[in-house]
């Protein structure tokens, strides 16, 4: 028994001795190191803390963090709503009449982005939207500090059509829908 | 009758600076807590923090009362009040400085280790009338602890008794100092009466003291439920022990105990082994560092510095080694401290006798 306290009260002074080499050790802060450094596991002493607004870590600038969508670069075609395993990307498209531009890497929009929404709030990170994009229009950002004080607000929106034009582009595809028939049955 | 205004002055004062230390101790707590884990700790409100405890009691104050439907009333209500009031009667008889000390007791030791143990029937009281199982098995486990662990504290106590021949607490500091009438010996060898300082306290005077006293700091870290002997707190397997059912002033209260505690109980073993209020620096030949340093400003600073030590050390321990199982602790109380206990006080007679003629 005396041998098993006697055990403890040395094991005791150790434990002792590293908590107050780490107390002393608080008088400096760890530096904010980044991450991709080789030394960045070298440092171990000093306190952790990273006071949060007002210091960052540096993060990558490819990090993948929030989605951002180039909404001219977006020919419509739903693969990322399709690929999305959580169902966050809701895309509501309207068909023109003739072709209605290129995007940057030559590809043909035939559609418009009537709706183009993206739930962050049911958003997992995967990023299977950005590998299956044609055009690579849709990408994630280093942007990870968004914080709402409302639920619809983390919904970002990336269509610029206002409504009214939705109903324009309507109206033109149906009437055009309308006189193709019309000239078939000619 | 200006006898009873100088009693509620003194009553007073000396609940004003339980309640100021409680709010410096917490915040201390929190920071060292912080460092020894690489944290900062509160950092937010205020300059580093510092006006974190008083956000926290101003919170716990504005809270509302509130009783669980279950609980028997009367003990639930008045339990915070007795855990509080046995540990603020103990401040009752410590002495602060030469002269100074609110009553001058002749059994002032055995005041203090009676008054101590009423806390253990406030906690019972606090776990039982809450009407929760958490509530009860934590003060089930502070009482077996308590009353183990005042075993041990005592017979500490009553080596260095024996060692003083005087319960008085201001007498008991008096012989570890040049204040003294007696002959003081370092080691039992070497007459330092007119020298003093460190070498005069009851830990040099008998070196196997220094074994009673870290008997008496085990069991008081035991008696104030502070860990590693937290079991009837244990916060990861009973909520929070006896306190579980409390909130607001009555939490507030329970937790001031708990600080008194800690504060009274470093108190009764800086005076009973390391001097009290007297100076640990020596008269050395010309430099009378001890006759420059003894007095009532130097007597509380002394006894202020030497607690506060002995306080951050109680912290200290308790963000490093990990709770005792309830099985260990009897055993370390019943097979190791007890029976060592007994040794010194044994020995302790021997040196009496013996060495101190």
């Amino acid at each position: 028994m005396f041998k098993i306290a006697l055990q403890a009260f040395i094991t005791a002074a150790k434990g002792l001795a590293i908590t107050l080499a780490h107390l002393f050790g608080a008088r400096r802060s760890r530096e904010v190191l980044d991450v991709r450094k080789a030394d960045y596991f070298d440092k171990q002493a000093g306190v952790t803390t990273v006071q949060f607004p007002r210091e960052k870590m540096p993060i990558p600038e490819v990090a993948r963090y929030q989605l951002d969508v180039e909404i001219d670069d977006c020919i419509v075609c739903d693969l990322c709503a399709k690929a999305c395993p959580v169902d966050c990307i809701t895309i509501e498209s309207v068909k023109a009449t003739d072709v209605i531009g290129k995007t940057s890497d030559g590809s043909v929009k035939r559609l418009y982005a009537a709706q183009f929404d993206i739930d962050m709030a049911k958003c997992m990170y995967c990023g299977l939207c950005t590998v299956v994009c044609p055009t690579e229009c849709i990408t994630m950002t280093d942007q990870y500090d968004r914080s709402m004080t409302n639920l619809a607000e983390l919904t970002y929106s990336f269509a610029e059509m206002t409504p009214a034009e939705v109903e324009e582009k309507k109206r033109e595809w149906t009437k055009f829908q309308a006189e193709e028939e019309a000239a078939k049955r000619k | 009758m200006v006898f009873y205004i100088t009693y509620i002055v003194v009553g007073i004062a000396l609940f004003g600076f339980i309640a100021g230390f409680t709010l410096f101790a917490v915040y201390s707590e929190r920071k060292i807590a912080g460092f020894v884990q690489d944290r900062l700790g509160p950092m937010e409100t205020g300059k580093h923090g510092t006006l974190q405890t008083l956000a926290d009691i101003l919170k716990l104050i504005q809270k509302e009362f509130i009783t669980p439907a279950a609980a028997d009333k009367i003990l639930f209500v008045a339990a915070p009040v007795i855990i509080f009031v046995a540990v603020f009667l103990g401040f009752a008889v410590m002495p602060w400085a030469p002269g100074l000390a609110p009553s001058a007791l002749n059994l002032g030791l055995f005041y203090v280790i009676a008054i101590i143990s009423v806390d253990a029937i406030g906690l019972l009281m606090a776990g039982w009338g809450s009407n929760n199982k958490f509530s009860l098995l934590g003060s089930m486990r502070a009482v077996a602890q308590i009353v183990s662990y005042e075993i041990p504290s005592g017979l500490a106590l009553i080596s260095a008794v024996m060692i003083t021949q005087t319960l008085h607490m201001q007498e008991i500091v008096i012989n570890q100092g040049i204040a003294s009438q007696n002959t003081l010996l370092f080691l039992g060898l070497w007459d330092v009466s007119n020298i003093g300082g460190l070498l005069a306290w009851n830990v040099f005077q008998a070196p196997h003291l220094w074994v009673a006293y870290l008997i008496f700091f085990i069991a008081s870290l035991a008696e104030c439920n502070r860990a590693p002997f937290d079991i009837p707190e244990a916060e990861s397997e009973l909520v929070g022990g006896f306190h579980t059912e409390y909130g607001g002033l009555r939490f507030a209260f329970v937790f001031l105990a708990e600080y008194a505690m800690m504060f009274l109980v470093a108190m009764i073993g800086v005076v009973v082994f390391l001097g009290g209020w007297n100076t640990p620096l020596p008269n050395m030949g010309s430099v009378r560092l001890a006759d420059w340093t003894t007095g009532w400003i130097w007597g509380i600073f002394w006894t202020l510095s030497k607690t506060l030590l002995i306080v951050g050390v109680q912290m200290w321990i308790r963000w490093t080694l990990p709770r005792l199982r309830a099985d260990q602790l009897m055993a370390l109380c019943w097979k190791v401290l007890t029976p060592l206990a007994f040794l010194c006080m044994a020995i302790s007679g021997v040196w009496r006798v013996w060495v101190m003629g």
